[in-house]
């Protein structure tokens, strides 16, 4: 299922997709959350370009066209390039961050999404299911496709990160503290994590596996899930 | 004392230069003088950051192929803590004091830094500590919890090895020579200017580091206190941060990064004060908004403080308090951009010609402005929440800092190296070796953001090659081996540079600074006589300047009594204010700096009663800096050239070792408030509250204010019988006996204290205690030196400073201890609160 794009650039930047396509790549989004941080990183990727070009024009002027920028007066300058100009820029950008970031968060529902307990330790993953009476703990994710679950990420030692970028965002699993991140795969299959977070020798291979059920065999699929 | 007749400017050269100067040989462990000191923190800082650019290519050849098997995690985990740690602390802050202590006087118009020998002091801290650091690695021990120690993985169960016994201990041996180097720079340049320099005259070199050095001021505590608290935890097990007892993880980071983020603007503002010093050279024009840049980075410092939030977005904070840190952290984009488009501006409105610093402040703009955007992307929390950890905020950092610091700096140092040197380059292999660095550095770092958005987490030491990082990885090493070989060209640029440079007479740039009014390269002394300043600072003429400087024209044009002599002036009039009297040099700060350097490696072995002895040995060295230096007679305002007098700094209300004890101070309280702002943290946050048992009011601890109290009133009393011709070594005595009442009291209320390692609540009362303890301590030693300083004869009416800052510490350590207090006695009742609101 692929998503409308927002902007025309936009065009451009998925035929660039293949090339950042990845088992681990944000610019490959499989969920609602990571979609739209991946929108949001095309938006400020191209307003860069296009503000990079303008200040190493600028630059490039400056030498090649002496006295070309004398008919703007100098405190001008510096009150356009230096105020109005990013204060524009940072204020539409702020907001709409903050609208992005303000949908993600795992807020209530009127249908409460299943949880999944994601709890770290040197090294590696250990996945529970309190929803799911009988069902043990897995060193892999499982969850069902196609709907929001929220992850519970705790740690046992010391800070770890929980990271499924093709999914969302990451959080940090921090020893006495439980966070929440909420996540969606929109088709089932197999997405990878990682630890973000540095967390001694182990770090490089605290890695995990996703694995998104369809929602009517996901229970089953939990029950007969190795340990 | 009458006026000497004029001196040639040969005579006053050799009559100058005679007290002025470092001896050759051994004698040069005696300099104290800002330009020899200045070149040798800059050259250290050049070698350490050699050393962390081939730990930098270690981790490239690393991670250069999938699956490599060059280095495992135990020596990668140690390359890159060491790399972030050495570019940080032990080469980018030193770097810019290097060149602060190098250019400021010579820029403001004065003959050296307020306290030379607090200088070399500070020297001497950084080379050791440094090398304890770096040879940390030669035994396979350095520190490998990362650059910036996240705990519990830096605490004892995770880390069990001395390595971040060396961080804990060395960089914070490091910042506090850091933080006396602050507290000088913001002295120096308030107080150590030319006559008629008002603030609103200075250059911007001096505006830039003035905002540098309080933002140290006020950076650098957290860091120091929560660096102390962290190896108290290791070293005694008082859990601040473990949070089966009480600590929180989390307080580790609020206070690393409460400093961590100030720290980047630390570093960019010096870099920047430079590119505002050479940018107006070559567009040959005065900068364009010169008050709107003071404005700017005024709110940059003050904006740096409020969103060291934005490296913790993925901790769990609530999102709408996120949102003020990231409005916050996009806001400095403003401040940035101001002095941006006013270098801009200069350009667009002068006439620029282009010489080869020009060429590094290209490379400047071009990778600072990507740094900056990809700055303000991670700004915005959902997307930091995908980068965060990952290569592409490595890629991010290393963009804003070496386009933020390293390029200026390289044309800091083709700007200022004919001045060190008296010498022009006559080969110009500082072009080819600039198109490495800018190639190079684009190469291994550009495409690493796409990295980052790929999924490689930072930190990891090798990676299978099914994720697409391959060539992305292979790009980045093979381009950053030709980096490394533009600094190489580089380097040996520098050094046929010395070899065979040209000699050229002076201002080779015709830059309008005071720093090209002398003879180049520069003599000890700096000024042979101290220049009025009428109009602008940034408008002077060196040309016409230096010979009637060097011709004894100016103020202090002689030598009175084979005294070291400058100016103190009114801090924003500029009118002279006294004439400040520095040291000799001396071999004093080397002791001291190898005295302290026993402390510290006594620590790190964990030989408590030697470090105790070290340290009494370091502070009774401190005693000898005493004696040396002061004045046996009132002799009033004494001649200072041009018709004019002014008295001497012992006799004014307001000289520069007053103003250091406030500016310390004020970076003590902030240290202070730091530890209040722990404990009130982990009351209201941690896990594992309420503590089993609760500290509640022994008689010990009512007495602590008391004793606090009546040594602060002694204080007051020795200082008014002084001020009023008296002997005050009585009173002293009483306030020294006060003193040691004060530390008996406070012993044993540490003592009625419940075991502090079972849970953080104890431990912070123990903590702050143990504050007052040493404050009291240190009073002790206040109380002494201003007794010896009365018995040496530097002590009347007239010149009663020992005896003010004796009192200014012991009233600090009375507000301090009450407010300690006052919060132990608090907190049965606030824990209480808290639980009936859960
Ligand atoms: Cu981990």
């Amino acid at each position: 299922m692929k998503r409308a794009r927002i902007l025309p650039p936009l065009a451009l930047a998925s035929a660039s997709l293949s090339a950042c396509a990845g088992p681990l790549s944000t610019l490959d989004p499989a969920g609602p959350s990571a979609d739209a941080v991946a929108n949001l990183w095309w938006v400020m990727f191209w307003a860069s370009v296009l503000l990079f070009l303008l200040v190493g024009g600028l630059w490039a002027l400056v030498w090649l066209r002496p006295g070309f920028g004398r008919s703007l007066a100098p405190m001008r300058w510096v009150v356009l390039g230096g105020l109005v100009m990013p204060g524009v820029l940072l204020t539409l950008l702020v907001g709409f961050a903050l609208y992005i970031g303000e949908r993600l968060l795992p807020h209530a529902l009127a249908d409460p999404p299943p949880r999944v307990s994601a709890h770290g330790i040197m090294w590696q993953w250990q996945f529970s299911y309190p929803d799911i009476a009988g069902a043990a703990t897995t060193p892999t994710l499982h969850i069902p496709a196609g709907a929001p679950v929220d992850i519970v990420v705790t740690s046992g030692d010391v800070v770890h990160s929980f990271w499924v970028p093709r999914l969302a965002g990451k959080i940090d699993a921090i020893p006495g503290h439980r966070n929440v991140i909420r996540i969606q795969a929109d088709r089932p299959g197999t997405y990878e994590g990682v630890c973000a977070e540095f967390c001694g020798d182990g770090h490089t291979t605290m890695r995990f596996r996703v694995e998104a059920h369809a929602p009517q065999d996901y229970r089953q699929a939990v029950l007969e899930a190795a340990p | 004392m009458s006026e000497s007749p004029p001196l040639s400017p040969i005579r006053l050269h050799k009559a100058l230069e005679r007290i002025w100067g470092t001896g050759p040989g051994w004698q040069r462990l005696s300099a104290v003088n800002h330009t020899v000191l200045g070149k040798r923190f800059m050259l250290t800082a050049f070698v350490f950051f050699a050393i962390g650019g081939v730990l930098a290519m270690l981790i490239r050849a690393q991670l250069a192929s999938p699956h490599a098997a060059f280095v495992g995690p135990e020596i990668y985990n140690q390359l890159f803590s060491m790399h972030g740690t050495l570019m940080m602390f032990l080469f980018a802050i030193p770097m810019l004091e290097g060149l602060a202590i190098y250019l400021l006087p010579k820029m403001l118009g004065a003959r050296d830094m307020a306290f030379p020998r607090l200088t070399a002091y500070g020297y001497w801290c950084y080379l050791f500590g440094g090398i304890i650091i770096v040879a940390s690695m030669l035994f396979g021990v350095a520190p490998n919890s990362g650059w910036f120690m996240y705990t519990p993985l830096s605490s004892q169960p995770y880390t069990p090895g001395i390595n971040a016994d060396i961080w804990l201990l060395g960089v914070t041996f490091v910042e506090i020579s850091a933080l006396s180097a602050a507290i000088e720079i913001t002295v120096s340049i308030l107080k150590l200017r030319a006559p008629g320099m008002a603030l609103g005259r200075m250059p911007l070199f001096a505006w830039y580091m003035l905002v540098t050095a309080m933002m140290m001021v006020f950076g650098f505590p957290p860091l120091i206190l929560g660096s102390i608290l962290l190896e108290l935890e290791r070293a005694f097990g008082l859990p601040f941060f473990d949070p089966t007892r009480g600590g929180d993880a989390l307080l580790w980071q609020h206070l690393f990064w409460l400093f961590g983020h100030p720290e980047v603007y630390i570093i960019f503002l010096p870099a920047a004060g430079a590119l505002s010093t050479i940018i107006p050279v070559f567009a040959q024009r005065r900068i364009v908004g010169y008050h709107a840049i003071i404005a700017a980075i005024v709110a940059l410092a003050f904006l740096s403080f409020g969103l060291w939030v934005h490296h913790m977005f993925t901790v769990g904070i609530p999102h709408l308090a996120l949102a003020f840190f990231s409005a916050a952290s996009a806001l400095v984009a403003i401040p940035t951009a101001v002095q941006i488009f006013a270098w801009l501006a200069t350009l667009a409105h002068g006439r620029p010609r282009f010489e080869v610093p020009m060429l590094y402040v290209m490379g400047f703009f071009l990778v600072f402005v990507i740094g900056g955007l990809t700055g303000v992307m991670l700004a915005m929390v959902p997307f930091d929440q995908q980068a965060h950890d990952s290569y592409f905020v490595v890629a991010h950092l290393h963009y804003v800092l070496v386009g933020g610091f390293v390029f200026p700096m390289l044309a800091a140092a083709y700007y200022w190296l004919p001045h060190v040197t008296g010498r022009q380059s006559v080969h110009r292999i500082s072009v080819p070796a600039f198109w490495l660095i800018f190639i190079g550095f684009n190469l291994t770092f550009f495409m690493m953001h796409l990295t980052g958005l790929m999924g490689m987490p930072r930190r990891v030491y090798t990676y299978p090659s099914n994720f697409g990082w391959d060539w992305l990885n292979l790009l980045s090493s093979v381009s950053g081996f030709i980096l490394t070989m533009g600094f190489a060209l580089f380097a040996m640029d520098i050094v046929l540079h010395f070899r065979f440079g040209r000699r050229f007479r002076r201002n080779l740039w015709r830059a309008p600074t005071l720093d090209w009014a002398m003879p180049t390269r520069p003599t000890s002394y700096a000024f042979a006589s101290l220049p009025t300043v009428t109009g602008h600072a940034e408008e002077a003429d060196p040309d016409t300047l230096g010979p009637q400087l060097a011709g004894g024209q100016g103020y202090l044009g002689f030598v009175r009594k084979n005294r070291l002599e400058t100016l103190g002036v009114d801090m924003t009039t500029g009118r002279v204010e006294h004439v400040a009297i520095l040291p000799s040099p001396t071999y004093l700060p080397f002791i001291s700096g190898a005295l302290t350097t026993g402390v510290v490696l006594a620590m790190l072995f964990k030989f408590y009663i030697i470090a105790l002895l070290f340290a009494l040995a370091t502070f009774a060295s401190f005693l000898f800096w005493s004696r040396e230096k002061g004045e046996r007679e009132d002799c009033g305002p004494i001649a200072i050239g041009k018709g004019e007098t002014a008295p001497p700094d012992a006799e004014v209300s307001g000289p520069s070792a007053y103003w250091a004890m406030v500016i310390g101070l004020a970076a003590n309280g902030t240290g202070f408030a730091a530890l209040l702002f722990g404990a009130l943290y982990l009351w209201l946050v941690a896990p594992a509250w309420p503590p089993p048992q609760i500290v509640g009011p022994s008689l010990w601890l009512w007495l602590v204010l008391p004793a606090l109290g009546l040594a602060s009133l002694a204080s007051r009393w020795a200082q008014g019988t002084n001020a009023s011709g008296r002997d005050p070594r009585l009173q002293l005595s009483v306030g020294m006996g006060l003193d040691i009442a004060a530390l008996i009291v406070l012993s044993l209320a540490l003592a009625a204290l419940p075991d502090p390692t079972a849970h953080a609540h104890m431990a912070t009362m123990a903590a702050l205690l143990g504050y007052s303890w040493l404050h009291a301590a240190l009073g002790l030693f206040c109380g002494l030196n201003a007794l010896l300083r009365y018995r040496w004869g530097y002590v009347s009416a007239r010149r009663p400073l020992p005896l003010r800052l004796n009192l200014m510490w012991h009233d600090f350590t009375l507000v301090t201890g009450l407010l300690g207090v006052a919060l132990i006695l608090a907190m049965p009742g606030l824990i209480g609160a808290l639980e009936a609101a859960r």
